[in-house]
C-alpha cells in the first residue's frame, strides 16, 4: 500500500474525526471526479480507470431495484457517502467512545484483548502482523498469490486481467456498478495447478485494514486440481460508521478445483451489507459458500455458482439472524450450465423480535442437459408474534433428464421443547437459546471451529430479551 | 392497441342491463385504456411471455351460427340440478331441474335488475390483482351476460350445477362470468366448462368469484378446453368466511396461452380453501399460473397443490404467495407444484412463495420437477403396452392422485373420464 498508516494518533481525542487530507479523502458524494480521484490515489493504469468509468454510467443509468427488493433501499442517500478514505484518514475513536453493549459483546465472546481495539475502530489496523506473514511466507513456497487487489491488479495482471469482472459483470445490478467504480481493498487470490492450501486463508489476518472496507472486491483463481478455504470476517459486531457496504466477490474454479469460502458477518444495525457473490466452476470443480449473516439494517446477498464444466458441483450453506428492526434478505442462485452438474442450497433463518428474513432463490436448468440436480431446503424459525419471514424461490429446470426438489418450511419453537427443559431447571431464555441453537446445529458444525464456538455464544447473546 | 375491442359497445350489448351498470363499464374502459400493459419487470409478470398481451387482433363475437348444436353438444354429468349454457358472449339456454327453493340461479343481467342488492355486492367487489388488473377491467368493461347463483343460507342443492361457455368463429372476444355466493351453512358443486366450437383462435377474458358465508360448503371445477391456439384470462377470486370450506379444482386442458389468477381470501376463523389444478401441456401451449394464498383470519387452513405435465416445447409458471397477516395465528398453509416432465425441449417455470408475519403458523411449500420414471415405463413395456401409451397411463395416474381429494364420487367418475379422453387412454 502507498500509505503508512498512522499510529502516534492521540487516542484520548474523544469524538472521530476525519483528517482534512485530501490527499487520501475523495470527499462525499458520487462523480466521474471521485472515480478519478481513487484511480489516481490507487495508481490504476488505464484500463481499470476506463472500467470504473464505465460502471459508474452503468451505476447511474440502472434504477433501484425495489419492484422485487425491500423499498428500504431508498433511503440510501448516495450524495452522502464517502467512496474512498484511505488508511491514514480512517475515522479515530478511543476505547471510551465504544458503546458499551459492543464491549460487552466482545467481552461475552472472549475476543482478545488487541482484536477488540482493531474491531471497535479504534486502531486502524489490527497488530497481526506475524500470524500474516506466517501464513503468507507458507503458502508463498507453494506459488500461492494472497494480497489486496490493488496490488494483484499491479503486479499480477496477466491473472488477474482475465479474470476480473468476469464471473460478476458491471451491469448485473445496480450495486455491483456500484462496487465496480470505486472499488478498494479485498483479496486477490491465486492457486497454483495442484496445490493443495492446508491453513484457511482468512482476510482477518490481512494486515491491510482497507479490507473490512465499504467496496471490497475479492477475487480467487483457484488452477487446475488445486483447492482452498478462504475466510472472511468475524463472529463479533464490527463497529461501523460507514452506512453503504457493497463488495463484490468473483470466484474461479478450474477443472477439478475446490473453493470454500466462508463469511461470518455480524454488521452493526445501520450499516446497509449489498453484496454481489458468484463463482464459475468448471468440469468437476466444486464451490461452496458457507454464509452467516447477523446484524445490519439491511442485507441483500445472493451467493451464486454458475456450474459451467461437466460434474462441476455448487453448493450453499446459509444462516441468518435477523434480530429488531432488522432484516436479512439473502439466499442463492444455481445456474447449471453442464451436463451431469449438482448443487445444493440450505438455508436456515431466525427472526427474533420485528427481525425479517428473506429467502430468495433462483435455479436453472438450461435445455438438452442431462444428468442435472438441484436440492434445496429452506427453514424458517419465527421467535415472536411480530417476527416475520418470507421464502421467494424462482425455479426453471428444462430437460427431462433434470431433476430439483425445493422444500421449505416455517415454524416456531415448541412451547413443549421449552417446557421440557424448564421442568429441568433451565431457565426460559436458555432453554429459548438451546432450541435456536438446535435448529442450526447441523450447519454450524460446517463452519470452521473456531467459527463454530464463537457462533454459538453469538447466537446465545442474540436470544438474550427475545423472551416475555 | 385494442382499437376492435375498445370502440365498440361503451354501452352493454343487451338492454336488459340497469343504466348505472353503462356507467360502471365507462369507467372500466377508461381503467383499462390508462394501465399501463404489464412488463417483466413487474414481478407478477416475471418469466412470462408477453406477445399474447397484444389483443389487436380480436374483434366482437359475433352470434353463435347454430345454437341448437352447442345446446346439445353441453353435456356433461347425467345428472345435474340446473345448467346454463352460453355462447359468444349470449345466454343460450337455462334449465332447472331440481333447485331448492330460494335458489337464484339467473343470468348476470337479470340479477342486476332484480336482485340489484345483492349484485352490487357481490359483482367483482373483491379486489383480484394479481397482475392483471388491466384485463380485469377490459373484462368489466366487455361483460355482457354470465352467471349468477345465489343459494341461500341452510340450502343444500345436492346435484350438481353445469355452465358452458363457447366460443365460436376466427379472433372471437368472449367474456365469461360465474359469481357464486353460498349463503350460511349451505353447499353446492358447480361445474364450469370453458369450450372452443371450433379450431379457430379466440380470445376469452374471464372472472369467476366465489363467496362463500359461514359454514358454506363449494366444490367448484372447472374445465377449460379452449382451441390449442386460443388466448385466455381466467381471474378468480374465492372469498372464505368461518368454519366454510371451498374445494376448487382448474384443469387446463386446452387453451395457446392461459394466463390464470386464483386468489383466496381466508377471512373467517375456522375457514379452509382447497386450490387444486392439473395442466396437461403440449405443442407450444403455455400456461402462466399465479396464485395467493391470504390468510386474514385466524385458525384457517389452505391447501394448494398444482400438477404439471409438460411435453414438446410447452410451457408453464407457476408463482404461488402465501400470505399469512399478523392477526393469523394458527394457520395451517400448504402449496405444492409437481412438474412432470416429458421433453428436453419444455419449459417449467417455478415460484413457490411464503410471506409469514405471524410465528403461530405451520406452513410448508415444495416444488419439484422430474421425468417419468424408466421404471414404470419398463414395466409396462414388458406387458406389452407400447412406449407411448406407457408415457400417457403414467401421466393419467399422475394426474388421477389429485382427483381422488375430490369427494364426490360422480363429479370424481366424470373428471377422470375428461382426462382419460383428453390423453387419449380411454
Amino acid at each position: 500500500m502507498e500509505t503508512k498508516p498512522d499510529l502516534n494518533i492521540d487516542r484520548s481525542i474523544g469524538d472521530f474525526h476525519y483528517d482534512v487530507d485530501y490527499e487520501f479523502d475523495a470527499g462525499i458524494g458520487l462523480s466521474e471526479r471521485t472515480v478519478d480521484y481513487i484511480a489516481d490515489v490507487k495508481k490504476d493504469p488505464d484500463w481499470i480507470r476506463d472500467f470504473r468509468k464505465d460502471a459508474l454510467r452503468k451505476f447511474e443509468s440502472m434504477p433501484m431495484p425495489t419492484h422485487w427488493a425491500s423499498h428500504d433501499l431508498d433511503n440510501i442517500i448516495f450524495e452522502n457517502i464517502r467512496y474512498y478514505l484511505s488508511q491514514g484518514t480512517q475515522p479515530k475513536r478511543s476505547w471510551d467512545d465504544v458503546p458499551e453493549d459492543v464491549k460487552r459483546t466482545f467481552e461475552r465472546l472472549g475476543i482478545p484483548e488487541q482484536e477488540r481495539k482493531f474491531l471497535a475502530g479504534v486502531e486502524a489496523q489490527f497488530d497481526s502482523e506475524a500470524a500474516y506473514s506466517n501464513i503468507k511466507a507458507a503458502v508463498g513456497d507453494q506459488g500461492v498469490i494472497f494480497v489486496g487487489s490493488t496490488e494483484g491488479l499491479q503486479k499480477h495482471p496477466e491473472i488477474f486481467r482475465k479474470w476480473f469482472g468476469k464471473v460478476i459483470p458491471t451491469g448485473d445490478n445496480k450495486f455491483s456498478a456500484l462496487n465496480s467504480a470505486v472499488f478498494s481493498g479485498g483479496s486477490f487470490i491465486y492457486i497454483p495447478p495442484g496445490v493443495k492450501v492446508k491453513h484457511p486463508l482468512q482476510a482477518y489476518f490481512r494486515i491491510n485494514a482497507e479490507n473490512f472496507g465499504q467496496f471490497e472486491r475479492t477475487l480467487i483463481i483457484a488452477d487446475e486440481g488445486s483447492e482452498v478455504m478462504y475466510m472472511e470476517g468475524c463472529t463479533a459486531p464490527k463497529f461501523e460508521t460507514s452506512t453503504l457496504h457493497s463488495a463484490v466477490v468473483e470466484l474461479v474454479a478450474l477443472k477439478g478445483a475446490k473453493i470454500q469460502y466462508v463469511t461470518v458477518q455480524n454488521w452493526s444495525a445501520n450499516v446497509f451489507n449489498l453484496v454481489t457473490k458468484r463463482g464459475i466452476a468448471h468440469e468437476e470443480a466444486e464451490i461452496k459458500w458457507i454464509d452467516c449473516n447477523i446484524g445490519s439494517r439491511l442485507t441483500m446477498k445472493y451467493p451464486g455458482v454458475i456450474m459451467k464444466g461437466r460434474k462441476a458441483r455448487g453448493e450453499v450453506v446459509s444462516i441468518a439472524l435477523a434480530s429488531d428492526g432488522q432484516h436479512q434478505d439473502t439466499g442463492a442462485k444455481m445456474i447449471h450450465a453442464a451436463d451431469d452438474t449438482t448443487s445444493n442450497i440450505v438455508s436456515k433463518s431466525i427472526s427474533i423480535g420485528s427481525g425479517r428474513s428473506t429467502y430468495r432463490g433462483l435455479v436453472q436448468v438450461g435445455r438438452h442437459l442431462k444428468g442435472c440436480k438441484n436440492n434445496t431446503e429452506c427453514d424458517a424459525l419465527l421467535i415472536n408474534t411480530e417476527s416475520r419471514t418470507d421464502t421467494y424461490p424462482a425455479i426453471t429446470v428444462r430437460g427431462k433428464e433434470n431433476a430439483c426438489q425445493h422444500e421449505a418450511s416455517v415454524s416456531k419453537i415448541s412451547a413443549e421443547q421449552i417446557f421440557y427443559m424448564q421442568q429441568r431447571g433451565i431457565s426460559e431464555g436458555a432453554a429459548m437459546s438451546l432450541a435456536v441453537n438446535g435448529f442450526v446445529n447441523d450447519l454450524v458444525q460446517q463452519f470452521p471451529m473456531e467459527y463454530s464456538v464463537e457462533l454459538k455464544r453469538l447466537i446465545d447473546l442474540e436470544m438474550e430479551g427475545s423472551v416475555g | 392497441m385494442n382499437s376492435t375491442l375498445i370502440e365498440k359497445h361503451v354501452t352493454p350489448i343487451s338492454s336488459n342491463w340497469p343504466t348505472w351498470f353503462a356507467a360502471e363499464q365507462k369507467t372500466a374502459l377508461t381503467d383499462y385504456e390508462q394501465s399501463p400493459t404489464p412488463t417483466r419487470r413487474h414481478e407478477s409478470w416475471r418469466f412470462a411471455n408477453l406477445k399474447p398481451l397484444d389483443l389487436s387482433a380480436f374483434v366482437d363475437a359475433q352470434p353463435v351460427s347454430s345454437e341448437g348444436r352447442l345446446i346439445n353438444a353441453s353435456s356433461g354429468l347425467g345428472e345435474f340440478s340446473a345448467k346454463m349454457v352460453f355462447g359468444n358472449n349470449a345466454l343460450l339456454h337455462r334449465s332447472a331441474q331440481s333447485l331448492p327453493d330460494g335458489v337464484i340461479f339467473e343470468s348476470l343481467e337479470s340479477a342486476a335488475a332484480n336482485h340489484a342488492e345483492l349484485f352490487r355486492k357481490y359483482f367483482m367487489a373483491r379486489p383480484t390483482d394479481l397482475g392483471s388488473s388491466k384485463f380485469t377491467a377490459l373484462h368489466k368493461a366487455r361483460v355482457s351476460t354470465g352467471v349468477f347463483l345465489y343459494v341461500p343460507a341452510n340450502t343444500t342443492v345436492t346435484l350438481p350445477i353445469e355452465i358452458f361457455h363457447w366460443a365460436e368463429g376466427n379472433n372471437a372476444s368472449i367474456f365469461p362470468h360465474t359469481l357464486l355466493i353460498c349463503g350460511e351453512n349451505s353447499s353446492v358443486t358447480v361445474m364450469d366448462y370453458f369450450k372452443s366450437a371450433d379450431k379457430l383462435t379466440a380470445l376469452a377474458c374471464g372472472v369467476n368469484d366465489l363467496h362463500l358465508e359461514k359454514g358454506s360448503r363449494l366444490t367448484y371445477i372447472a374445465v377449460q378446453d379452449w382451441s390449442s391456439t386460443t388466448t385466455a384470462f381466467h381471474i378468480n377470486s374465492t372469498n372464505v368466511d368461518a368454519n366454510a370450506k371451498c374445494t376448487a379444482l382448474i384443469a387446463n386442458f386446452g387453451g395457446g396461452f392461459v394466463r390464470g389468477e386464483s386468489l383466496s381470501r381466508l377471512i373467517g376463523e375456522g375457514s379452509r380453501s382447497e386450490m387444486y389444478s392439473i395442466n396437461p401441456v403440449e405443442g407450444t401451449r403455455e400456461i402462466d399460473q399465479r396464485t395467493l394464498q391470504d390468510h386474514i383470519a385466524p385458525h384457517a387452513t389452505s391447501d394448494l397443490l398444482y400438477l404439471n405435465a409438460l411435453d414438446d416445447r410447452s410451457r408453464t409458471i407457476f408463482a404461488g404467495l402465501i400470505k399469512v397477516e399478523p392477526g393469523a395465528q394458527g394457520t395451517d398453509a400448504y402449496q405444492k407444484v409437481r412438474n412432470l416432465i416429458l421433453s428436453d425441449d419444455a419449459d417449467p417455470n417455478s415460484m413457490p412463495g411464503l410471506e409469514i408475519l405471524n410465528d403461530e403458523v405451520r406452513c410448508s411449500h415444495g416444488a419439484t420437477n422430474g421425468p417419468v420414471s424408466e421404471d414404470e415405463l419398463f414395466y409396462m413395456q414388458a406387458r406389452g403396452i407400447d412406449r407411448d401409451k406407457a408415457r400417457r397411463l403414467v401421466v393419467n395416474g399422475f394426474f388421477n392422485s389429485l382427483l381422488e381429494r375430490i369427494e364426490d364420487a360422480a363429479v370424481r367418475t366424470h373428471l377422470s373420464g375428461l382426462l382419460a379422453k383428453r390423453l387419449s387412454v380411454d
